[in-house]
């Protein structure tokens, strides 16, 4: 229970101490000391009515007390502790009306300035209140590296002057869009994975987003377009095996969450919104009806591929024409996708094929997409699709893989189609 | 706050030829604190000492093919102000190269 308060209110609170203190590594430390205070005490003494106030007012005492302990700059220190301690008296009494600055510090955390890696791990921590170890996992990389890399990002906002503060009119747009594609490539980290925890991360961050810009198109479209997906989370799996689109049980979608996903668009599209994610969060809508209305589906991913200029959405667009075309034509416009680094290239080209008869060459399409994907679930669905196709079963897929490539392509050159 | 821009030059650029008026307009802006051109890098001496002694190398330190053109120091409120001015400075200078922007470390 206690956990939930502190997982909703992290960044709540933390954001008001960068405010406050001016370095996100200082706040942090306060912010972990309110935490672990309120932990001990309110269990005991009970939640006070205004926890977000007391957590700041304690994190803020916490910092100043920090300050004073830290003997090494002593002149400089015993200045800025008397400094903020008269700021802190002032406004001790005020303690409902702390300032909201999680957009500060969203727009700090994902300044272009910074890596991507590096904003998203940071807005995973400072947001998200995650662990260094809980990012750590979800990106696969070893503890020290993110680390290194989360501590880099708050020397360098603090080294460079990285303003914490919502950008001017002239620069938001751009930034927005940086904030915007940090909360999706989440999303997708959690998508791909099956990890839900990460999904539902960017779904509470789009939600914050939405708060706090309630006027703006794009994070609605945005959070409508996650939830849209979302919806489908509990369908997408049965027993840990993926299971497709057409495949899924239906009743297992959550309604509630399309019903808000829809209404979020909705709105997006009233406060005139057309970027990429009005047009995702229409096709992700498109997707759930049935029928499908492919002709539609097609048309918005043309609109997109105008948007984005993204070989990725063409090739959606392809799977939407084949739909209505069939698989002949669809294949001649994927193929002169530059896409040969993409695992769901692979997959489509694999599915096509297999559509089309062309067993062998489906089979290496499939080998070739099972080298890329990073994803347990994806990799046995591909497995099993290649072996519905006639490949012997062996369990050292690597070296399966390498025998059945140069064997087929041995049986490519001999001109004919293996038989099964 | 201040702010050094590092004008790195394409190796083909010949920096020693008259500055355009546009640049000249643009260091007199009240933002620049001060601001010098170097010579090309064939003209760099680098002092090192990786032994005892002290060894002299022909050439710039770096050995890269942009060299370091010259160097403008600005005073910024934050990082965003800092890199407008930049992008003001490439946008003038595009043809020659690009700028790094590093904080100046002030002590005391």
């Amino acid at each position: 229970m206690l956990e939930d308060v502190f997982r909703q209110e992290w960044g709540r609170v933390l954001a008001t101490l960068v405010g406050f203190l001016g370095d996100i590594e200082l706040a942090e430390d306060a912010a972990q000391d309110a935490f672990a205070a309120a932990a001990e005490r309110w269990p005991r003494d009970g939640q006070p009515p205004n926890p977000i106030g007391w957590l700041i007012t304690t994190g803020r005492n916490r910092a100043i007390d920090r300050i004073r302990r830290e003997r090494a700059f002593a002149d400089k220190a015993e200045h800025l502790a008397r400094q903020l301690a008269e700021q802190a008296e002032e406004s001790m009494d005020e303690i409902t009306v702390f300032p909201d600055e999680r957009l500060e510090l969203i727009f700090t955390c994902c300044h272009p300035a910074l890596s991507l890696d590096a904003q998203v791990a940071l807005t995973l921590r400072t947001l998200g209140g995650l662990s260094t170890e809980e990012i750590a996992r979800a990106f696969l990389v070893p503890f020290e590296t993110m680390s290194k890399r989360l501590t880099r990002a708050k020397h360098k906002i603090r080294d460079a002057v990285i303003p914490f503060a919502v950008p001017s009119d002239e620069l938001l747009p751009d930034r927005l869009d940086a904030v915007l594609a940090v909360v999706y490539l989440i999303f997708n980290q959690g998508w791909g994975e099956g990890r839900g925890d990460l999904a539902a991360e960017a779904i509470r961050l789009g939600r914050a987003l939405v708060e706090l810009m309630p006027d703006e198109p794009d994070p609605l479209a945005l959070l409508a377009l996650m939830l849209l997906n979302d919806s489908r989370r509990a369908a997408r799996f049965r027993n840990d095996e993926l299971v497709l689109f057409d495949e899924q049980d239906r009743s297992l979608w959550d309604r509630a969450q399309i019903d808000e996903g829809r209404e979020l668009l909705r709105r997006a599209i009233a406060l005139r919104g057309t970027g990429p994610y009005v047009v995702q969060a229409a096709i992700a809508d498109l997707h759930l009806e049935e029928p499908r209305d492919w002709r539609e589906i097609a048309t918005l991913y043309g609109v997109l591929a105008q948007l984005t200029q993204s070989p990725v959405v063409e090739m959606n667009r392809a799977i939407a024409l084949a739909e209505i075309n069939g698989p002949e034509d669809a294949l001649e416009l994927i193929d002169q996708l530059p896409l040969d680094d993409y695992c769901y290239f692979h997959s489509t080209r694999a599915d096509i094929l297999r559509r089309l008869g062309r067993n062998t060459e489906a089979r290496i399409a499939y080998g070739r997409a099972l080298a890329l994907t990073q994803s347990e679930p994806e990799r046995r669905f591909l497995e099993g699709r290649m072996l519905e196709l006639g490949t012997p079963v062996n369990t050292d897929w690597q070296e399966l893989w390498t025998y059945t490539l140069n064997d087929l392509e041995q049986e490519l050159e001999g001109g004919e189609e293996p038989t099964r | 706050m201040k702010y050094a821009l590092l004008a790195y030059s394409r190796p083909e650029v010949d920096q020693r030829g008259e500055i355009l008026p546009e640049i000249t307009e643009a260091l007199s802006r009240p933002e620049v604190k001060s601001w010098v051109r170097l010579q090309n890098a064939e003209s760099a001496t680098t002092v090192s000492s990786p032994g005892d002694g002290t060894l002299l190398t022909d050439g710039p330190f770096v050995d890269s093919k942009e060299y370091l053109g010259g160097l403008i120091v600005i005073e910024a409120a934050d990082l965003d102000e800092a890199l407008a001015i930049a992008a003001d400075f490439q946008s003038l200078m595009r043809a020659f190269g690009v700028i790094e922007v590093r904080p100046i470390l002030e002590t005391g």
